[in-house]
């Protein structure tokens, strides 16, 4: 067969392009429009230039912000990545269980996120939810609406039981490629379980771990509404994450401009994170 | 290296087997001796890697015994049982270099480190790999990461056997052979008994000093390669071995000889003719001859090989191939005639003695 090279063919791309730029590029143009003016009623705009982003970048309530939120992120990758390996590992390879396991960690994932803010308020309130009013029964002292430390308990403990599951399966996934004979060949050469793991589980998994990771990540620094059904960002900032925060700014406060500044922002280190992970995998494949 | 003793092994992949259509394994009684190459030949889902996987302990035989050396090793887990096996696809260890590969199994048995140093330097130069070394195992091609999976066996210089699970199926044409006869290299230096599952003849053939035949979960002959090829057991192990395979030819046994359709064949010795039994000949291509004596053919192909003709031909409606020369010419009226030395009799498709048959008439 010979190529033969026809340009209107681009114009096959052009549909995709029409609905990128509408759901898209627009929008994304329109925050950057407000991030250089100083917005008023009556449509009245004054031009600002970088104003807003020296003052976002400055300011001791976004860094307060982007602590937490890598605080949060950093906690639950933590946790739901080694607990995610440890259940897939203990998930049975064959047999009538293999489904009843693969439904029973689908679960959470199918449950909309305001429902699952809502269950653990519930769940979590002091005086007739389980959890708060068995903690409080064991003697714990434990007022998510109070104190910050348990509302961070809450809602770390609520992602990962909201969340895990991702990682469970996308670990299993990763386990059931490998081929019997791998084990085999370990049982032959003497292996132990731990090397089984170190030397054939997770060397296998180490794609689908990266995919695992690079979701968990974005997903949990763009965390909004949880945390704003259990908490709103209290007690007082104490749960207030970038996104809540960039809510606050927008809705609450009516700084459009700030809010505007706020959102290229944290688009753009979403955007370096992404592409950090992105050139991590693809070197990892280049090997 | 050991002897490896099968003690009418049976074994079932279902819970509760009946008859003996259950068995994947129907009954295997043989002895792998110390030092021997055997490969184990058969078509796919025969029983040949059920076979090895018993051996190697990670099935257990629904019944029978294994012995290695006399020892009982039937509860044995394969860790304890100090044996090598090589499979199919190259099983490496991608984070590890080549050399930690190789030290893989004997850390794991807890040998010394000077002693792990030298056996591995030693097995990197059998195997080839001594100047990739320190090369991680995951970009290497796959014969090279086959070797690697040979090499871990061969480095435990201890082995009771090493068994082999079709081990060329992943590697090019022009490298089977080149491991092949590695293979076969290290095996005259070491001496290993070596068991190797294939379903390819040819790797069988140039491969073992002997060759187990399987068919159905049942062994229906060991031999050389040339008992194999001359006198085949079972009209199976003539159609598997040989390409094209022995011609099989249903025939009338009396005091003379066979006779096909009204042609008679003059036998080595009496065949004692049994009534009720399926009487048949099998020659094999290379013993076919044609020229201008013998039974009339019909002429349906010839093929050409390029060193040699294989001809197609029907006598009596009955399909024949045989294998001539590059330069022979086939006459204008083809006639069909067998080597003597090439004629085995077959009764319900098992290979008759013509001498045996005479002892047994004469008792």
């Amino acid at each position: 067969m010979t190529k033969t090279w026809n340009n209107r063919a681009w114009f096959l791309v052009l549909p995709v392009l029409l609905l990128v730029a509408f759901n898209a590029i627009i929008p994304l143009m329109t925050v950057v429009n407000y991030s250089v003016q100083e917005t008023f009623g009556n449509n009245l705009f004054f031009f600002e230039g970088v104003k807003w982003y020296e003052d976002v970048l400055t300011s001791d309530r976004f860094h307060a912000s982007l602590f937490r939120q890598f605080l949060f992120t950093g906690i639950i990758l933590l946790i739901e990545v080694p607990l995610g390996v440890a259940i897939a590992l203990t998930m049975p390879r064959s047999g009538p269980w293999v489904s009843v396991c693969l439904v029973l960690m689908a679960l959470p994932l199918l449950i909309p996120w305001n429902v699952v803010g809502a269950m653990w308020n519930i769940m979590a309130l002091p005086d007739i939810g389980l959890l708060g009013y068995g903690l409080n029964a064991l003697g714990i002292p434990y007022n998510f609406t109070r104190q910050p430390i348990s509302a961070w308990f809450t809602v770390v403990l609520m992602d990962v039981w909201h969340w895990t599951s991702l990682v469970v399966l996308l670990a299993y996934a990763g386990l059931r490629s490998i081929p019997e004979a791998y084990y085999q060949a370990a049982k032959i050469d003497g292996a132990s379980r731990w090397s089984v793991f170190r030397y054939i589980q997770l060397p296998k998994m180490n794609r689908v771990l990266t995919i695992a990771v690079l979701l968990r990540f974005m997903d949990s620094f763009m965390i909004y509404t949880e945390p704003f059904v259990l908490t709103g960002g209290g007690p007082g900032n104490a749960t207030t994450f970038l996104s809540i925060d960039l809510v606050k700014a927008a809705l609450g406060e009516f700084n459009l401009g700030i809010a505007a500044a706020m959102s290229i922002i944290y688009f753009l280190m979403t955007l370096l994170v992404s592409w950090i992970f992105y050139t991590l995998m693809t070197r990892g494949e280049d090997q | 290296m050991a002897r490896i003793d099968l003690n009418n092994i049976r074994h079932a992949y279902m819970p509760n087997p009946v008859s003996d259509d259950d068995f994947a394994l129907k009954r295997v009684h043989h002895t792998f001796d110390d030092g021997g190459a055997y490969a184990l030949l058969g078509p796919s889902g025969c029983g040949k890697t059920t076979l090895l996987n018993i051996i190697s302990g990670l099935l257990r035989p629904t019944e029978g015994d294994i012995l290695f050396d006399g020892h009982k090793v039937t509860d044995l887990s394969t860790e304890d049982r100090n044996i090598a096996q090589v499979f199919q696809f190259p099983v490496v260890y991608d984070t590890m270099t080549v050399y930690q590969n190789l030290a893989f199994p004997l850390r794991n048995r807890g040998v010394a480190s000077n002693e792990i140093e030298r056996r591995v330097r030693e097995t990197l130069e059998m195997i080839d790999l001594a100047d990739r070394a320190d090369q991680k195992a995951k970009g290497l091609t796959a014969d090279d990461k086959q070797k690697i999976a040979l090499g871990r066996g061969l480095v435990r210089s201890d082995v009771s056997a090493i068994l082999f699970d079709e081990p060329l199926t992943v590697i090019d044409p022009h490298m089977k052979w080149v491991l092949r006869s590695q293979l076969k290299e290290l095996h005259r230096r070491f001496a290993f008994t070596m068991v190797y599952v294939t379903h390819d003849q040819t790797e069988a053939l140039t491969f073992a000093d002997q060759v187990v035949v399987m068919n159905e979960g049942e062994i229906v002959q060991i031999g050389t390669p040339e008992e194999l090829f001359e006198r085949p057991n079972h009209t199976f192990v003539g159609y598997f071995i040989g390409s094209p395979g022995m011609n099989v030819l249903p025939v009338r046994i009396d005091g003379q000889g066979a006779h096909i359709g009204s042609h008679a064949i003059s036998l080595a010795g009496p065949i004692a003719a049994d009534r009720a039994a399926r009487m048949e000949l099998g020659v094999r291509p290379e013993y076919v001859r044609i020229g201008n004596k013998g039974i009339p053919a019909q002429i349906a192909r010839v093929e050409d090989t390029g060193r040699r003709k294989i001809v197609h031909a029907t006598i009596e409606g009955q399909p024949i191939a045989a294998i001539v020369a590059e330069d022979t010419a086939i006459p204008a009226e083809p006639h069909i005639s067998f080597d003597p030395a090439g004629i085995n009799i077959y009764a319900n498709s098992w290979r008759v003695d013509p001498a045996a048959a005479r002892q047994g008439g004469a008792a």
